[in-house]
């Protein structure tokens, strides 16, 4: 049972409803696109700095799993892009009902747009 | 969520239901059990009334009209809000348990009796009440119903101020500041009221610190809603009116 503090009973997380799944979508992201960028653009300098290491790195990108990885990468990319979109509808154009839909489109866009790339990439 | 029918099946799947209610004060607590008679179309509201007639007589909570009309019931019910006096137990049992708290996001005073004060203070703070435009000796004013303006206000009016909206943001429990879903969605429903004479000051007060954009959209207040109102979509109605003020003064 849990007890004490009153909040560990009261104040678990309200969740688990599309809209919030988009809401954490969207963040999580986010934070993971920030992360990658950073080495993306190293890896963009090496073009001037070691093209020999630039070479040997798009050599490796060939390999499945970094194909996977790059799925995975515009995937959250596009989850990024048009969660940010359905954001932006919500809150700047006068509309109400279809919240809901609008995430699962989100979803589904996101997952062709980049699953359009996979199929591309292989 | 079940249908009618499924629920009247599970009106009378068992005998009685565990449950289990917090009790504590602000210092701390722990969770009580009781086991209470099930009965047909037994809410939630009905539990607690039960335990505290015929189990414990210390146990504290907080209604008053049972049917929905005046807000004051609203607890935690499975870790999710919602206005027990219209929550059947058929809807949320699980298991013959059911777990009861007071509203998450408030100050508890006694077991399921929440602080309301910090609530309706940020109702006052978002300027959600109504400043007047005309007096006693004018005349009545003409309301448009299918005015555009006002069927922005009347989608928000039906709010019971239950807090349920409030104890489902996730906004509110991280920070302490923000005014939160029911005044902010009061302070639309003012703003668009053409006999509310203080549009500058509502969005003066919901564009300050803890108003409006401090709203990450994530929607919990409009899914929670016992009345099926929006207050994501009121308080992106004052996104857009403050957002739209600020390009027209060309300043913050």
């Amino acid at each position: 049972m849990r007890g004490g503090d009153p909040n560990a009973a009261t104040r678990r997380p309200v969740r688990g409803h599309a809209l919030w799944y988009a809401h954490i979508i969207h963040r999580v992201s986010g934070i993971a696109l920030a992360l990658f960028l950073p080495l993306h653009f190293w890896v963009l300098s090496l073009a001037l700095t070691d093209a020999a290491r630039l070479d040997n790195f798009l050599a490796f990108t060939e390999l499945p799993f970094v194909k996977v990885a790059e799925f995975g990468l515009v995937f959250l990319l596009a989850l990024h892009l048009f969660g940010g979109m359905r954001l932006m509808a919500l809150e700047w154009l006068p509309w109400r009902a279809p919240h809901k839909t609008l995430a699962a489109g989100t979803l589904a866009v996101s997952a062709f747009v980049s699953g359009v790339f996979f199929l591309q990439a292989i | 969520m079940l249908d009618d029918a499924s629920i009247a099946e599970t009106d009378h799947a068992a005998d009685s239901i565990a449950v289990s209610v917090w009790r504590g004060d602000a210092s701390g607590g722990t969770w009580e059990t009781f086991t209470v008679p099930r009965q047909p179309s037994q809410t939630v509201l009905d539990i607690v009334t039960w335990i505290q007639q015929e189990a414990d007589p210390t146990l504290t909570y907080r209604f008053a009209c049972r049917v929905g009309m005046c807000g004051s019931c609203a607890m935690m019910v499975n870790d999710e809000p919602r206005w027990t006096c219209r929550t059947h137990v058929g809807r949320v049992v699980k298991d013959g348990a059911i777990s009861i708290a007071p509203l998450r996001n408030l100050p508890v005073i006694k077991d399921l009796a929440t602080d309301m004060d910090p609530f309706f203070d940020k109702w006052v703070k978002a300027e959600a009440t109504h400043h007047p435009s005309a007096g006693r000796h004018d005349d009545f004013a003409a309301v448009l119903p299918d005015d555009e303006q006002r069927v922005e206000a009347s989608a928000g009016i039906e709010c019971i101020n239950c807090a349920v909206c409030y104890a489902a943001c996730d906004t509110v429990a991280g920070n302490p500041d923000y005014l939160g879903p029911a005044a902010l969605q009061r302070a639309w429903t003012l703003y668009n009221d053409s006999r509310d004479d203080a549009g500058g000051a509502i969005l003066d007060a919901v564009s300050a610190q803890g108003g409006c954009h401090s709203c990450h959209s994530m929607g919990s207040c409009t899914h929670y809603c016992p009345n099926d109102l929006d207050p994501m979509g009121a308080i992106a109605g004052l996104k857009r009116a403050t957002a739209k003020r600020f390009f027209r003064r060309g300043r913050g």
